[in-house]
């Protein structure tokens, strides 16, 4: 059938694939034990016929999945200064913390009696969370940013609908914003309306202003911005927002330049989200699990998805504990996912909270911008920098040049592949021509950062003097440029006949 | 500090080099009035000390290490190989993001595929895509599609009652702004006879499940082509465990077949991370949300793979996105690859057959109870439903305090008129000497 016929069939393998490992009826036959238990008939009318699964041995499994990591680039092994990812250094104690058996082996819905301890954990984290952003109130069970943003926007909708707000359909998001805040918007059946910027990369008031009227539900808007920079206006911006009735939405994706330098509750904001595999370091596994908690003020408290951890029985003495249980807001937008949340994420977060301490978070954010700002400095005499004051946790570049308009951002990151550097976010935020957001974190050293500079000035000469060597970049990965429209051309999505 | 290599050299020609005096300093932005807030937080605690308070907090839950567990219900406590969790270790996978740079993400990649030609494999359908956060989500992400096929004119969605109710709760809450209209599940007690009658020229989609919530194995023989007959899609949910042993949806006719993969290779952890798949028809990939990767070619010839069909996606097409996905469950589903891979197409087959001779054994022990009756009017797997002579709640109370069982669901919490009903979960794990113990548990729980 025509999706396992492919174009490809005469290429070069790198790794096999699975399917083409091993042989026919060989199979680990330890891993299972014996039927212990007389055996019942299968009733045959219903049973499929033929398996296509892989048959190999433990060994080809291993050798297959090491080779296959082995293709991939990862914190673990260099530089990744993803920009709006935070790709911060996982600490490895988060991994044997999360796989406790008391953690791994308890199930969902177990009574509350008997899984007090997984109820504290989340409960603290509910609590540490709420401080650090200046919230009372916060749901762990969004599986991800983008569930965060949905659960905050349904909160949104379900408030105003409280109130006889039926006529309250617009949500603003500036031009910066990440794709997901007008997805989201949409999602929960808002219009989004787009605000430009203005010169210095902040929102621009007038349009602002413009738009703030009683249709308006709510603002989207991410601090520090996707271009790196505090909007200098934000407590004006909230201040309109308000002003019309609608409510301040603050996407936490950029958390990491603010832990402990400011609480977006104290300045004003009605709902945020956190992104734990970003801020918390609970990693991001080749694309998830995240999580993505929703935390709000008070007036808002009663619409947060749930269930959520409580105290259902407070300690009868200090030598005493509590007694947790799940309780579902009274006006709850509903139930974002099965059960509670990636609580695996929840136990990470947990432990990386603790070890940091209050010193140690306040450490993070104000190393990840001397970082950023000092990337910021040693790159503007090679690059243009088109907002190029005091950044965030992130700065963006222009990957062109103007004496040498067939070079794109595009080709400079390949370029860095072959120094062994992940490259920075490529085309993000859309406003910039040619982005490079390159957010370092604070886990780089000096030396780290210095040779990222020394890379990029060097990728700047060849671009000027060998700039074919960045067009046929990179020269050192397992492949080289791939041909994205074939893909999509060809759409080969499965190895395997579909009988 | 913790994680954070600058020394006081490096700060200070840090500092002078963006020319400012302190690290406070760099946050002139920022309100003033707001600014720094103190925080109210524990002080670091060292390595030692953080893994004994967690090891403390878990040792405070009784798990399914130290306990019997007969509890399903959509989470299951199957066996996982060595090796899966010796794979995710690998900080080449776990330290990794999405793979936006082809070049440098092969790995995870053509992981992905080898999981999306899995997936398809498992439920007959001709395509899967990267993963959705879980089961429940995934079918909220089939009503959109139902809905886009339709171009919007369709917007009932046809729930069957036995489908997870946490389930038909999301694909609720997904689409509260989307003018979509759930149906068929209210009383709890529709027929799949009602809710065929249901199906008219507004029905975008019928979603029924398989195995159903209570374990059972539904006929679903032409039931698609009724669905088809309507103009509406058939949306199947599915344990891909008992799809190693039973006929899977596509063979059913299904349109699109969504789940979740937890029962392959990722342990309950309390409920998450877990791992949705979303399997359909070729010609519906294009209105599928979430990741999908394709094989290609690089420049040399090579095979490669890379994320395809990316302009569907929020990053690119903003507000007119039909889902915000973006972050999905990559590593968990690397770890439903593992699992499928080591276990392997006899072993898979095993794991199911063994799910269904401990489930059969414990039904057939626990309907000659006195007091206790086990409804088995239709096949079923691993999951039956047995009727108590008390409620539930009291029956596995004695069960975990006398005997160290966590006991099957409580049905009542979400169907009211299925009092004293437990659904009871059984996997490879459950030995034959726990189910005994079980099935005494039950009869002195039955004394009250």
């Amino acid at each position: 059938m025509e999706t396992t016929t492919t174009d490809t069939n005469d290429a070069k393998i790198i790794e096999p694939l699975i399917y083409d490992l091993g042989a026919p009826g060989r199979y680990v036959s330890t891993l299972m034990p014996q039927c212990d238990v007389p055996e019942s008939d299968l009733p045959t009318d219903l049973i499929r016929g033929d398996l296509d699964l892989p048959e190999v041995s433990e060994l080809d499994v291993v050798r297959h999945f090491v080779n296959l990591s082995q293709l991939n680039y990862a914190i673990d092994k260099g530089f990744y200064p993803l920009g709006s990812c935070t790709m911060k250094y996982n600490p490895k104690i988060d991994e044997d913390t999360a796989r406790l058996p008391g953690f791994a082996q308890i199930h969902p819905l177990q009574d509350a009696n008997t899984v007090q301890g997984a109820l504290a954990l989340m409960y603290t984290v509910q609590q540490w969370l709420c401080e650090i952003a200046g919230f009372p109130a916060i749901s762990l069970q969004p599986a991800a940013g983008a569930q965060g943003e949905f659960a905050g926007i349904l909160v949104i909708r379900a408030y105003h609908q409280d109130r006889g707000g039926i006529k309250r359909t617009k949500i603003l998001v500036p031009n910066s914003a990440h794709g997901t805040n007008p997805a989201t918007s949409t999602m929960a059946g808002f219009t989004v309306v787009e605000l430009p910027s203005n010169a210095d990369g902040d929102v621009d008031l007038d349009a602002l202003r413009r738009e703030a009227d009683d249709t308006v539900a709510g603002m989207m808007i991410t601090v520090p911005s996707t271009l790196g920079i505090f909007d200098k206006n934000i407590k004006e911006i909230i201040e309109i927002i308000h002003g019309c009735g609608g409510l301040m939405y603050m996407d936490g994706a950029n958390m990491n330049a603010l832990l402990g330098v400011v609480k977006p509750g104290e300045l004003g904001f009605d709902v945020m989200h956190y992104n734990l595999h970003k801020t918390f370091s609970t990693p991001h596994g080749g694309g998830g699990p995240g999580s993505g908690p929703c935390a709000v003020t008070a007036e808002l408290a009663d619409y947060l998805p749930g269930p959520i951890v409580g105290i259902v029985e407070p300690a009868k003495d200090e030598n005493d504990s509590p007694l947790y249980g799940w309780i579902t807001p009274s006006r709850s937008v509903g139930r974002l996912k099965a059960f509670h949340g990636n609580f695996g994420m929840h136990v990470r977060a947990y432990t990386y909270i603790r070890l940091h301490g209050y010193e140690g978070i306040n450490a993070i954010s104000r190393h990840a911008v001397l970082n950023a700002n000092y990337l910021r400095v040693n790159l503007a005499s090679t690059y243009k920098i088109p907002y190029n004051r005091m950044c965030g946790h992130e700065v963006v570049i222009e990957g062109h040049f103007e004496n040498v308009p067939d070079i794109h951002a595009l080709d400079i990151s390949k370029r860095l592949m072959d120094y062994n550097i992940h490259p920075p976010t490529n085309y993000f935020p859309l406003i910039v021509p040619e982005a490079l957001l390159i957010e370092p974190t604070e886990s780089e050293s000096k030396e780290t950062l210095d040779r990222f500079i020394d890379v990029m000035k060097t990728i700047a000469t060849e671009a000027h003097e060998q700039p074919d060597l960045l067009h046929s970049a990179p020269h050192i990965t397992p492949v080289g440029r791939v041909d994205e429209v074939l893909a999509a051309k060809q759409l080969v999505l499965c190895c395997r006949p579909i009988a | 500090m913790a994680y954070i290599p600058h020394t006081d050299a490096d700060r200070t020609a840090m500092l002078a080099a963006i020319g400012v005096e302190s690290l406070d300093a760099l946050f002139d932005a920022v309100p003033e009035a707001e600014r720094f807030p103190r925080l109210n937080l524990p002080s670091k605690s060292s390595e030692m000390e953080t893994l004994w308070e967690l090891q403390a907090l878990a040792n405070a839950n009784a798990s399914a290490h130290d306990c019997a567990m007969f509890l399903g219900a959509g989470a299951y406590n199957h066996y996982i190989p060595s090796v899966v969790n010796h794979i995710l270790m690998r900080g080449e996978f776990y330290t990794a993001y999405t793979p936006y740079q082809p070049e440098m993400s092969q790995g995870t990649l053509q992981a992905i595929f080898e999981w999306q030609s899995m997936i398809s494999v498992l439920t007959g359908m001709e395509a899967a895509n990267a993963s959705h956060y879980d089961g429940a989500t995934s079918l909220a992400e089939a009503v959109t599609v139902a809905i886009a096929q339709s171009r919007g004119k369709r917007r009932k969605i046809i729930l069957s009652p036995n489908v997870n109710p946490q389930y038909r709760a999301v694909a609720r809450t997904y689409h509260q702004g989307s003018g979509a209209r759930f149906v068929g599940d209210k009383s709890g007690r529709a027929t799949l006879e009602d809710l065929i009658d249901m199906l008219d020229e507004t029905t975008a989609m019928l979603v029924v499940q398989y195995p159903n919530f209570l374990g059972q194995i539904e006929d679903f023989t032409g039931l698609a082509k009724k669905v088809h007959d309507a103009g509406a899609m058939l949306c199947v949910v599915t344990n891909p465990m008992m799809l190693a042993l039973f006929k899977s949806p596509g063979e059913l006719g299904a349109d699109i077949v969504v789940g979740e993969g937890q029962s392959l290779g990722i342990p309950l952890s309390f409920g998450g991370p877990y791992v949705g798949f979303f399997a359909t028809k070729q010609e519906y990939v294009r209105k599928t949300a979430g990741r999908i990767v394709g094989e290609t070619q690089d420049a040399e010839g090579r095979r490669a793979y890379v994320m395809t069909l990316r302009p569907r996606e929020q990053d690119i097409r903003r507000e007119k996105a039909s889902s915000n996905i973006c972050t999905n469950q990559g590593l968990m589903a690397l770890a439903a690859c593992v699992y499928l891979s080591v276990v392997g197409k006899q072993g898979l087959r095993r794991v199911a057959e063994l799910c269904y001779h401990k489930a059969h054994y414990a039904a057939e022990k626990m309907a000659q109870l006195p007091g206790y009756s086990v409804n088995t009017t239709l096949p079923f797997f691993q999951e039956f439903v047995v009727t108590c002579p008390r409620p539930v709640k009291d029956i596995n109370t004695v069960l975990f305090e006398d005997h160290n069982i966590i006991g099957g669901y409580d049905l009542s919490k979400d169907y009211p008129d299925r009092a004293n009903q437990m659904l009871v979960a059984l996997t490879e794990t459950n030995t034959k000497a726990e189910i005994d113990d079980l099935v005494y548990g039950l009869a002195q729980a039955a004394r009250g």
